[in-house]
């Protein structure tokens, strides 16, 4: 019988290795075609007209002078007259054109008029909301009063973390072309075998007919799965231009205005502990928003969901602002920062190291010897003992600190299938519907393909980004590796056993007594006994094997499972006079089972740790009160770290036979947690004061310093 | 932080600047959209003014590309959307992020900062010139070795300004390698791979100190 389980970690060749990423030279040589890089013959392009307001109700829209306008293609109306806006950058309109001017010149002649409403864009203050605040019902677990009672000591806080966007750099998109019943459709999208039969729903054409390629794509962190209202348009854009193809992607202030956003996240906390550091009770009335539609709860009190007491209360505050999408690791980085932020503040209070106050609370986590041994490691990692201090126990005008953060993710891996192909030649080819968001996904299932056959790489054929490969789900939830990997294993091994089959006669042996090592098909515990892998795909004769795999999500059979854990510590410094941090240091331990490919796993987890830098010290969304509109909608003021500005990066994988026998588990989104709550709580005890509010920017640090929003 | 978003200070290393670039604007045709750029090209506009579709030749990677463009179209605009030269991406759109990085007379520029038109006469290297050729340039290479890439598509812009750094800076240390790059952004988080890339390729340059 075919044995799916992953060879011991003594015995694998190929996955655990450090192996460069298949298409790194694709990318880095500019070869590699992205969706916005299409360029098919009779190209149309696509700019659409956006609401400059905030609240508005459209009154009337006329597009006959853009219509007659020299290249244009075709015009559509996307809000019709009596349509309330409810952010800026909502979608009015959107022309084709031969050229990008013509189409940006006929968006300029579209003229529209708006009946302007009141609008709300902060949320910052909870009392200025009205009726905006949508209050959802307490959540009591156990006798949180009873807890503040055995309390020793309480410590209360505010903290609060605000919108930021995904700013992918390859904008939100596609090339699409509806010729007769057929669309090709080539989307920037992270869900290759969902958004055909997306758009389908949404043009009347059958899925079967919609077919999607993305053999790369520039980045969407959660924001890109749908079939999107600006893709959907351009397709009867095509249509109506007679089948030609048309290009619709968004402009860089479009982008950072409607095309997702992270919800921002505030709260006020009471923690009860008792005086060796015991926590007894938690409190929080927490808000947040995420745009028109409010914002959930993040998960609260984040980790340590084992405190015996605790009353929650949120209120999701709807704005006239671009809506939420998911975020990498959706509400978790917040409700890590939020948490995080209130236990250091106890713990100072109490006059405890964080690390031992984390250590000694980590019984009220899922999985206490875990985060102590990391917290442990970690704390090594950044020589804690020889550099931590009491908070605001430095003096001069620039004060070093130290703080941690800490993360939790499930990662199961999704549903997927897999289809292996051995020729009788002997080359193989695997084919999925998945997409590599550039975690190194192709070379992934490469590498696992590459083990179970016991050929080097060089044999495989990856085939994936394109929905007549069989379905895998949307890369979301750090579910990808774990489900691809564990279908791809599936059908390989089948693949193999049928090969086994094949030539178990010839070798005098029955299958389940064949191994494939080192490129040859051998009889275990006999290993002159056997023939190459070319040989043996010979008595193929002319018919290939085909065989899929399949992981369900309910069964996976050990290759794939949920639960990674992690903690970051960050070493900072901060000019008192002018209110700047600076980032010495970021230690990220972090496990996530079984690592495939160590090399992008750590990859990953030094791009995780760049995000937090520029969440935790630059990076926010401001929207103006007065017009509504987003004021950095572009790259010049929405900041992200550059290559000098992110210190020193350590990142240990934290690879051990107990993890490795748990199969495989996400990786994207957990270590992309933490990092903020060790920034914030390294500025606190560096200053000895808590800024309340990230970004850490001079203004916040300095306010907070002059005790201004200052925590109590 | 130092956040040096000011092109003056952060393309030092190779000699770009948008102060630069803004007084050898000289022909302006079209209607940019910063107010900023207007006057300082007006101020610029020599007697003759260029309007409607204008036949150009553009010489990128040593070879002449004819084709018709408007005079406000900008280099970037024309590599991609006319020549399908697809390799340096369209991202801010605004000379900050460097995603469109490509060398121009032996300088990295912005290509979404310049004009098409403004770009006859010029030796135009592009990524597919530094790393499609039978000789690809080290940086390219190196990228791979260090993993320097994720969704990839920072990536072509900089390995054009590690190119054009590296060509000014042939033994960068640590320290100039983090000051020389600062014109790029990356939203994946690859920085730490770009750092240990550049230093590699400068080991396999000859001439370097670091070889």
């Amino acid at each position: 019988m075919p044995n799916y389980n992953w060879p011991d970690p003594s015995k694998r060749k190929v996955m655990g290795q450090r192996i460069n990423r298949l298409d790194g030279l694709d990318k880095s040589s500019g070869r590699a075609k992205y969706p916005s890089d299409m360029n098919p013959e009779g190209l149309l392009f696509a700019v659409m007209l956006t609401s400059p307001h905030a609240h508005a109700r459209v009154k009337s829209i006329d597009t006959s002078a853009a219509e007659k306008m020299k290249g244009v293609a075709g015009v559509r109306v996307i809000s019709k007259a009596g349509t309330e806006i409810q952010w800026a950058g909502t979608e009015i309109a959107i022309v084709a054109a031969e050229s990008e001017t013509q189409a940006r010149d006929a968006v300029r002649a579209i003229k529209v008029d708006y009946e302007v409403l009141p609008h709300i864009v902060s949320e910052r203050d909870l009392s200025k909301v009205g009726s905006r605040a949508k209050p959802s019902g307490e959540q009591i677990t156990g006798d949180p009063e009873s807890g503040f009672k055995e309390a020793e000591v309480t410590s209360e806080g505010t903290y609060g973390i605000p919108v930021i966007t995904h700013c992918c750099l390859e904008p939100h998109g596609a090339v699409i072309q509806w010729q007769g019943d057929k669309v090709n459709h080539w989307p920037s999208t992270q869900a290759v075998s969902t958004i055909g039969g997306e758009l389908g729903r949404a043009l009347e054409v059958p899925a079967e007919n919609v077919l999607v390629d993305m053999q790369y794509m520039g980045g969407g962190f959660g924001s890109k799965f749908p079939a999107d209202r600006w893709q959907i348009e351009g397709a009867h854009l095509s249509k109506a231009a007679g089948g030609k193809p048309v290009k619709v992607f968004l402009d860089r202030a479009t982008e950072l205005t409607i095309a997702g956003v992270r919800p921002s996240h505030f709260a006020k906390i009471k923690i009860g502990a008792k005086k060796d550091g015991t926590m007894t009770s938690w409190q929080s009335e927490s808000w947040s928003t995420g745009g028109f539609g409010g914002g959930g709860m993040a998960p609260l009190p984040y980790v340590f969901n084992k405190i015996p007491n605790f009353r929650l209360n949120h209120t999701a505050v709807s704005l006239n602002t671009g809506p939420i999408r998911a975020w990498r690791a959706p509400n978790h980085p917040q409700a890590s920062f939020l948490t995080c932020s209130a236990l250091e503040d106890m713990a100072a209070k109490l006059n405890i190291d964080p690390v031992e106050f984390f250590t000694k609370n980590a019984q009220f986590t899922a999985r206490p010897e875990m985060y102590q041994r990391q917290l442990a490691k970690a704390a090594e990692l950044i020589d804690w003992k020889k550099n931590w201090h009491p908070r605001g126990q430095g003096s001069g005008p620039i004060r070093r600190g130290l703080g941690l953060g800490i993360n939790s993710w499930g990662g199961a891996g999704h549903a997927s299938k897999a289809k292996t192909t051995i020729h009788p030649d002997g080359s193989i080819v695997l084919e999925l519907g998945t997409q590599d968001l550039g975690v190194g996904t192709r070379t992934i299932l490469a590498m696992v393909a590459a083990e179970t056959f016991g050929l080097p790489m060089s044999m495989i054929t990856v085939k994936l980004g394109n929905n007549r490969y069989p379905a895998s789900g949307p890369s979301g939830g750090s579910t990808t590796v774990g489900g691809v990997s564990s279908s791809t294993r599936k059908s390989t091994v089948n693949a193999l056993y049928k090969l086994y089959e094949t030539v178990a006669t010839t070798l005098n042996a029955t299958p389940d007594q064949l191994e494939a090592v080192d490129g040859r098909i051998r009889v275990v515990g006999n290993p002159d006994k056997g023939m190459s892998w070319k040989q043996a795909c010979q008595k193929l004769g002319v018919n290939p094997i085909v065989e899929m795999g399949e992981n369900d999500p309910k069964k996976p059979e050990g290759l794939n499972t949920a639960g990674a854990a992690g903690v970051q510590m960050a070493d900072v410094s901060v000019d008192m006079e002018t209110g700047r941090v600076k980032l010495n240091k970021l230690v990220a331990v972090q496990d996530c089972g079984l690592i495939v490919n160590p090399k992008t796993a750590e990859s990953q987890v030094y791009g995780a740790c760049i995000m937090s830098v520029c969440a935790a010290l630059i990076e926010e969304r401001v929207v103006d009160s007065q017009t509504g509109r987003v004021l950095n909608a572009d790259m010049e003021f929405y900041k992200l770290a550059g290559i000098s500005d992110i210190g020193e990066i350590v990142v240990h994988m934290d690879i051990t036979p107990e993890n490795d026998k748990r199969g495989i588990i996400g990786l994207g989104e957990p270590c992309a947690i933490g990092g903020i709550a060790a920034i914030a709580n390294a500025t606190a005890n560096a200053t000895g004061v808590r800024v309340p509010y990230v970004p850490l920017t001079p203004r916040n640090v300095l306010a907070a310093l002059q005790g201004q929003g200052r925590n109590a | 932080m130092s956040f040096n978003k000011d092109p003056e200070a952060k393309k030092s290393g190779s000699g770009f600047s948008r102060r630069g670039f803004l007084q050898g604007v000289g022909v302006s045709g079209g209607a940019l959209s910063t107010g900023v750029l207007e006057t300082e090209a007006q101020a610029q506009t020599p007697a003759g003014v260029i309007s409607g579709e204008t036949a150009i030749t553009l010489q990128i990677n040593g070879k002449p590309h004819k084709t018709t463009v408007e005079p406000r179209m900008t280099l970037l605009d024309v590599m991609r959307n006319k020549l399908d030269l697809t390799a340096a991406k369209r991202v801010c759109d605004r000379g900050t992020c460097g995603a469109c990085t490509v060398i121009v007379d032996g300088k990295a520029i912005y290509s979404c900062t310049a004009l098409a038109i403004d770009s006859q006469g010029k030796q135009i290297q592009t990524l597919e010139g530094i790393a499609q050729g039978r000789d690809p340039h080290p940086i390219v290479n190196a990228f791979v070795e260090n993993d320097a890439q994720q969704c990839g598509y920072c990536t072509p812009g900089f390995v054009v300004a590690s190119k054009a750094f590296l060509d000014k800076n042939p033994s960068p240390t640590y320290e100039q390698v983090k000051e020389g790059l600062g014109g790029n952004l990356c939203r994946c988080g690859t920085y730490v791979g770009i750092r240990k890339a550049v230093l590699q390729a400068s080991s396999k340059l000859k001439g370097g100190r670091n070889a």
